[in-house]
């Protein structure tokens, strides 16, 4: 469990970080989404007490951080890949962090088994390709076999089998019933792992909710149908109340209908239908959309403005999902 | 406990050190082989064996600062700080094993030169059986050790191997030296820097071959000019650990 309470952080002049509240919870990934320089690795880093908020407050299982007995026990960590001393090896890395939170010894062989870097375990850490080097981060941070787990950006930089390890591992953590928290500038990645949401721009909470709900609240769903009687079809869809429908290359593409709706509208008109299939809104699009205006939104109103944004926003977005 | 082990690990795990520990020791030796071939049995002494011990001594301080400023450079402090979140803790655990490996060091260079000449010149009088002389010897490990505590703190507090290596280096070899020459007050404020009193406790006032000219008599005798010493290197390291806890990692 991992709590921030108006978390704030000021460079000068700068804020990076702008009363921040958000909770993260066991047994479950947790993605921190946020386009580039929203704050999100100056709020991990906070997480760690590596930087000190200027405001506010962040809680590790109830404690500040320089608090925890040997942390690495509760809380594993990777920020940062090249946070290696490039002329040590792997196994050296990982023995002089073992032994500062007094972990035993084999541990340290268990965990590059574990991510895969046991047979290049006596290489200086300096050779490894980013993708090694991100397999050891996540060793160090399984190395104390902890609770919560923080990720910042894991897959950046990786090719499409170090992705899908990394998303099989975190998802895997959180079935074992851990706190897992990742961060990310593309919605369409956390989509696929993420099952809470911490949305943030210009440091500022966007918004949290579960991944379903903000990706159907940010782009809005939408029912594409096809039909040999489309003008019929569309007639009779147009006066259903609370529907919008538009042409798109010989489909219609229905919003403010669920499928179910759709089709028995359909059936009531006797039309043959081809295809019904709900959409969902680019989420790439919706998110910059959310994320660019984040200094309009206010913490405790943002629901409302997204919902307004969202659902208007809706209606010029392709289906492509 | 557990935290000097991590620094040893860290410590011996790169090559640096090892580099820098031979150069140390090559220098000492390679001084005292000097004088020792250069002057006349009648004229070699105790201390001329020990005539690079100010020079290796500022090799040990690159050694030293690079123990602590490759962890900022590397970022691999951020991990240290994650893993021991009390930071005083870090920092004092690795002061404490780069002091204890300059202190060896030193013992090994300073013995190491003093047998050395005596092979070189077996008819001089090198025996050690003066406090004087024992000082004169045993006493660059000491100086070594606390030189290595006043590169981390420097190093600690600079974060960065050139800004670093460049203040101390010029400060100890350019900087105590200079200061002498300033007319009237020169000499007076120069008996009061750090490097002066370390000197002053090695060789002693008078008969140093290859020491910086002292104008002014110290103010201390030698143990004195030490504990003066150490009482400025350990002021910086407190600024040091004051400021690491202060400031982000």
């Amino acid at each position: 469990m991992i709590e921030a309470v108006g978390l704030t952080k000021r460079y000068g002049r700068t804020v990076a970080v702008n009363e921040l509240s958000f909770t993260v919870k066991p047994g479950r990934v947790t993605g921190f989404l946020g386009p580039n320089g929203a704050g999100k690795s100056t709020t991990m880093r906070m997480i760690l007490g590596l930087d000190r908020p200027t405001a506010g407050d962040v809680l590790v299982d109830g404690r500040h951080y320089r608090d925890l007995p040997r942390p690495l026990r509760h809380i594993g960590a990777l920020l940062d890949a090249k946070w290696v001393h490039p002329n040590r090896t792997a196994r050296a890395h990982l023995r002089w962090l073992a032994k500062s939170n007094n972990l035993p010894r084999q541990r340290v062989d268990e965990v590059l088994e574990l991510v895969g870097l046991g047979s290049v375990a006596h290489r200086n850490a300096g050779a490894f390709s980013l993708g090694m080097a991100q397999r050891l981060g996540i060793a160090a941070a399984l190395l104390g076999d902890p609770q919560i787990l923080l990720f910042d950006e894991p897959v950046n930089g990786l090719d499409p089998e170090g992705i899908h390890w990394i998303r099989q591992l975190m998802k895997r953590l959180a079935a074992e019933g851990r706190t897992v928290f990742v961060s990310s500038h593309l919605l369409s990645e956390m989509a696929q792992t993420a099952d809470e949401l911490v949305v943030i721009g210009r440091g500022r909470l966007i918004d949290q909710s579960s991944t379903a709900r903000f990706v159907e609240r940010a782009s809005g769903t939408a029912v594409r149908v096809r039909s040999p009687q489309l003008e019929r079809l569309r007639t009779a869809l147009a006066s259903t109340s609370g529907a919008g429908v538009r042409a798109e290359d010989g489909a219609l593409v229905v919003t403010g209908l669920t499928s179910d709706q759709v089709g028995e509208v359909a059936a009531a008109q006797g039309v043959v239908l081809h295809e019904l299939s709900p959409q969902r809104g680019s989420l790439e699009e919706a998110f910059i959309r959310m994320t660019s205006g984040a200094v309009e939104y206010h913490a405790e109103e943002s629901g409302e403005h997204l919902h307004l944004r969202g659902a208007r926003g809706a209606e010029g977005t392709e289906g492509t999902r | 406990m557990n935290l000097l082990a991590v620094e040893r690990i860290k410590f011996f795990s790169t090559r640096s050190p090892w580099w820098t520990a031979v150069t140390a020791l090559a220098l000492m030796l390679g001084m005292s082989a000097l004088f020792a071939s250069v002057l006349e049995p009648d004229q070699l002494a105790v201390p001329a064996t020990q005539a690079g011990y100010d020079l290796a001594l500022v090799v040990v301080m690159v050694m030293a600062t690079l123990a602590i400023t490759t962890e900022y450079r590397f970022n691999t402090i951020k991990v240290a700080f994650q893993a021991e979140p009390r930071r005083t803790r870090v920092l004092l655990a690795k002061t404490a094993m780069v002091a204890l490996v300059a202190g060896v060091l030193g013992e090994v260079a300073a013995f190491g030169s003093w047998a050395l000449a005596k092979v070189i010149r077996p008819a001089a009088d090198l025996s050690i059986d003066s406090g004087t002389e024992w000082r004169q010897v045993a006493g660059v490990g000491l100086v070594w050790a606390l030189g290595a505590v006043l590169a981390v703190a420097v190093g600690a507090l600079l974060r960065q191997t050139a800004g670093a290596v460049t203040l101390l280096l010029v400060y100890a070899l350019l900087v105590e030296n200079l200061v002498g020459l300033i007319p009237e007050v020169g000499p007076d404020v120069q008996r009061w820097l750090p490097f002066t009193h370390a000197n002053h406790f090695v060789r002693g006032t008078g008969g140093q071959p290859a020491g910086a000219e002292v104008a002014s008599a110290p103010p201390f005798g030698p143990w004195g000019s030490l504990a003066y010493f150490a009482g400025i290197v350990l002021a910086v390291l407190v600024i040091a650990l004051v400021t690491a806890n202060r400031r982000d990692a």
